[in-house]
């Protein structure tokens, strides 16, 4: 029985894996193909195999091609990847110490408190310090937020959900108000950027910025799958948890700083793109079931790929438009936890 | 092996308990029995270490059980708690193998698969393996996570009203389960309703009320008509049945 369960594991951890490699190689040559100048997927190959130092035939020899790919498309397919990444790393973690499929960076108001700290970097001014003085402020930002929403809806070490989304509507009301505040505030040219954030963009990624965010969610992958075992464990309850010899405390904490990180990273350099976190890691665990280990690493992989495609999609739908990718993901995802939360009412006979 | 003395906690100035002292010797079921709200759930709870006492004293083999690391504590307790809901669909094997969990990385964890096998085979759950948690009824959940306590292997197990959700054969089943525990030389300490449940298994009988150890000793010894009848406010009749008392309402 074990063994052929095991086989059964194994045989659906490998069909995911092909499954998102096609998806994802599939996105990326797309992303990098389309666009207003024309680039073949010949010429897409054989730039990056010599920026590998192979030289080869197909490589673009015109410079024009050359450097939109290297300028324009590979930073910003890049960025959807690290940041596709994060948010799903951070949803998966989120519902690990909440004990609910339904926390998520987004809908729980860690989003739009990054975003606010973000937004005060720029009015205050010290954003000209540089990229990493805004993604601090949005990290201070998510984390207070984070802090705020947890033990506010934390009862005999389980989240309701009625108090989750209550304390969730509270810090997304607030951080709105206070977002709102600044543009009023603001000059116009931060301003613009404010309204930026509310929307989400990966248009005119960077790569010094892609290093920070490819950095941070590294950093933030690494700690949550060495923490996976005790995020299994946290499945049996906090009480439970901590018989099977789990520092629930401190997992806490440090679970609460990887999101806040995570999520104040993405904020910071493509603002508030909701429900990644909600969707990817819940496809996940029909996939694969819901043991953290494998789970955090498929999400990282299928955060990637969900933002990759999605980016694509906010670029090609309306011709010579860029769609906020925000926007787009929302679209999705708002009916989709419609949806979670109609099923979950339904299972347990009440909004519980 | 575990060892209170004039253990007492309170909430808001009222005293849950009430300097209580007893002992846990290896190889033995302790059960503690009591009325609704006489502490029997908190002593249980102070004995495991998951609450510090206001004042007095737990100590395992000797050492402070407040000074003990989490993870070493979970080699040397299990607990069933009355709760056991899982967040998310984990299979009933997996569920059952987290107990293994205190003992990654050492020389037990080789005996992994045996254990696990085990305790769902005791607890009579082997054959749900497969299933998700999350799908099991009541009384199925209840002999899951007995399976994952057991899974743990622990010199010491303290079992909170395990026989709440279960029927008639199941209680006793975990009874049975409980006095192998004893014969292997490891303690149980077990909350208990049921009073003839807990004169039939027990070695020895703790009677809790009002936050104080009432009596503690042989079943028949504290077991008697009359001091059933002052803890509980209810008349019953004793009767022994093949030397266990049986405790019956007068009706």
């Amino acid at each position: 029985m074990v063994a052929a369960r095991s086989v059964n594991t194994t045989l659906r951890g490998l069909t995911l894996t092909l499954t998102l490699a096609a998806l994802l190689l599939g996105g990326i040559v797309a992303s990098a193909v389309l666009g207003q100048l024309p680039v073949s997927a010949a010429e897409v190959g054989g730039s990056l195999l010599r920026s590998l130092g192979i030289q080869n035939a197909w490589a673009p020899t015109d410079s024009i091609v050359e450097s939109t790919l290297w300028v324009v498309r590979f930073p910003r397919i890049a960025m959807a990847m690290v940041v596709g990444a994060a948010l799903a790393v951070a949803g998966a973690v989120m519902q690990a110490i909440f004990g609910n499929p339904l926390a998520e960076p987004g809908v729980v108001g860690v989003s739009s408190g990054a975003a606010l700290g973000a937004a005060i970097a720029i009015v205050v001014g010290v954003a000209a310090l540089g990229d990493s003085a805004i993604a601090l402020f949005a990290f201070v930002g998510g984390l207070l937020a984070t802090l705020l929403v947890y033990f506010v809806s934390r009862a005999n070490g389980r989240t309701e959900v009625v108090t989750l989304l209550l304390t969730g509507i509270a810090v997304n009301a607030f951080a709105g108000a206070g977002l709102a505040f600044l543009l009023f505030v603001a000059d116009s040219g931060s301003r613009e950027q404010i309204v930026f954030w509310q929307l989400g963009s990966l248009n005119g990624s960077r790569w010094s910025e892609v290093l920070i965010v490819a950095l941070v969610t590294a950093i933030g992958l690494v700690a949550a799958v060495v923490l996976a075992r005790p995020f299994d464990l946290l499945a049996l309850g906090e009480r439970n948890a901590r018989h099977l010899g789990v520092n629930v405390e401190r997992l806490r904490i440090v679970s609460i700083v990887i999101v806040a990180l995570l999520t104040g990273v993405a904020v910071a350099f493509v603002g508030i793109i909701a429900f990644v976190g909600l969707v990817v890691p819940h496809a996940m665990r029909m996939a694969i079931g819901p043991a953290h280990r494998p789970l955090i690493v498929a999400s990282a992989v299928g955060g990637a790929v969900l933002l990759v495609l999605s980016d694509l999609l906010a670029r090609s739908v309306v011709p010579g438009g860029d769609l906020p990718i925000g926007l787009l993901t929302s679209l999705v995802g708002g009916p989709f936890f419609f949806y979670l939360l109609f099923r979950q009412r339904r299972q347990s006979g009440g909004w519980a | 092996m575990i060892s209170a003395r004039n253990v007492s906690v309170r909430l808001d100035s009222r005293a849950i308990l009430d300097d209580v002292s007893l002992d846990v010797a290896p190889g033995e079921v302790l059960a503690l029995v009591g009325p609704n709200g006489a502490g029997k759930s908190t002593l249980l709870s102070v004995l495991s270490g998951d609450r510090k006492p206001d004042s007095g004293t737990v100590t395992i083999d000797g050492r402070d059980l407040g000074g003990i690391r989490h993870a070493e504590l979970a080699r040397l307790r299990a607990v069933l708690t009355q709760e056991n809901t899982v967040s998310f669909p984990f299979r009933v094997s997996e569920v059952v193998a987290m107990g293994r969990s205190p003992w990654s990385r050492s020389l037990e964890s080789r005996d992994d698969v045996a254990v696990v096998n085990n305790a769902l085979a005791v607890t009579d759950v082997a054959h749900l393996g497969e299933r998700r948690f999350t799908t099991l009824s009541g009384g199925e959940k209840a002999r899951v996570s007995l399976a994952r306590v057991l899974a743990q292997h622990t010199p010491v197990v303290f079992l909170d009203e395990p026989t709440a959700a279960l029927d008639l054969r199941h209680q006793e089943d975990v009874m049975r389960v409980a006095r192998s525990i004893a014969a292997d030389g490891r303690a149980v300490v077990v909350v208990l309703h049921d009073l003839s449940l807990a004169g039939a298994y027990s070695d020895r009988l703790a009677l809790i009320a009002h936050g104080t150890l009432d009596a503690i000793g042989t079943p028949s010894e504290v077991l008697t008509a009359e001091r059933v009848e002052r803890v509980y406010g209810l008349a019953v009749d004793l009767h022994d049945v093949g030397g266990h008392p049986v405790v019956v309402p007068r009706r």
